[in-house]
């Protein structure tokens, strides 16, 4: 391989490095967390800024998704689904007004 | 065996005399139907005890805590129903839903009288002391005498649902210090 084929060869591979590092998909995600017995499951959740997350609630009384910070007030409605998309990076914990003892916490990555 | 469902007695007995100077005399043979009854009690006086809020009272924070207190147990006592029919049980009356309707008569004259925000202290610090109560009834005694297994997990979903109603009923307390 001369020396030239050999840069090329390796231009290639830092691009190929470069792909795989930003492996996430242009897309944003919807992350799902169910809500039942009184519990958000998963109470820890990982997402990146634009994703989603999605509540289920399986309960048979209202809740909410309140962030701490006051970015989102979601209401779930019985057998009833709400969302967020996530606008800003940070670790947001957040709670249901109606039941202060359900908490849950979301670590929001940069894009 | 028999030994455990005496100290299981003693817990009721401990209860009741929380709840109201009545104890009753069979305790530790607290049926499922006398069990649903007392739930069902329990839920119904908070549900009046929301309403009376509702007319009394003008703080937006009250008002909101007696409305989600109205839904919940509302709701809660509408799957008991449901349950209790599919299950073929009547509920049935007994000393401990009567003295818990008793106590809740009393406290609602005392709350008659009073108004504004003096009503409103009253009313949330009595919401945070009901909560506890019927919280440590449904735990030491109510789930663990529940035979049947459906009723037991519908009052260990309603004792979630309760100990949030309680930090609640507290932040609501703290808000009107």
């Amino acid at each position: 391989m001369t020396p030239h084929a050999k840069s090329v060869v390796a231009a290639a591979l830092v691009l190929l490095a470069g792909a795989a590092a930003g492996a996430r998909p242009a897309a944003a995600d919807t992350i799902r967390v169910i809500v039942k017995d009184l519990a958000f499951k998963p109470a820890a959740i990982t997402a990146h800024v634009g994703d989603t997350v999605e509540w289920k609630n399986e309960d048979f009384v209202a809740h909410t998704a309140t962030a701490r910070n006051g970015a989102w007030d979601v209401m779930l409605a019985p057998h009833a689904t709400g969302k967020v998309v996530l606008k800003t990076a940070g670790k947001v914990a957040y709670y249901c007004r109606f039941h202060p003892n359900m908490k849950g916490e979301i670590t929001i990555l940069p894009k | 065996m028999p030994m455990r469902m005496l100290v299981a007695g003693a817990a009721t007995l401990v209860f009741a005399a929380g709840m109201a100077a009545v104890q009753p005399t069979h305790a530790a043979q607290l049926t499922d139907p006398q069990i649903a009854h007392i739930a069902y009690t329990a839920d119904s006086i908070d549900i009046k005890a929301a309403q009376q809020a509702l007319k009394k009272s003008h703080n937006p924070e009250v008002r909101g805590f007696a409305q989600d207190m109205i839904r919940d147990h509302t709701a809660v006592n509408q799957k008991a129903l449901a349950l209790l029919k599919k299950l073929h049980v009547k509920p049935q009356d007994n000393a401990t839903s009567r003295a818990l309707t008793k106590q809740a008569e009393a406290e609602r004259l005392k709350l008659a009288k009073l108004s504004g925000p003096a009503f409103d202290r009253a009313y949330a610090q009595n919401e945070v002391a009901y909560h506890q109560e019927v919280n440590k009834a449904l735990a030491d005694t109510l789930i663990p005498s529940a035979s049947n297994p459906q009723l037991k997990s519908l009052l260990e979903t309603g004792l979630k649902i309760f100990q949030g109603h309680e930090q609640h009923a507290e932040q609501v307390v703290a808000s009107l210090k």
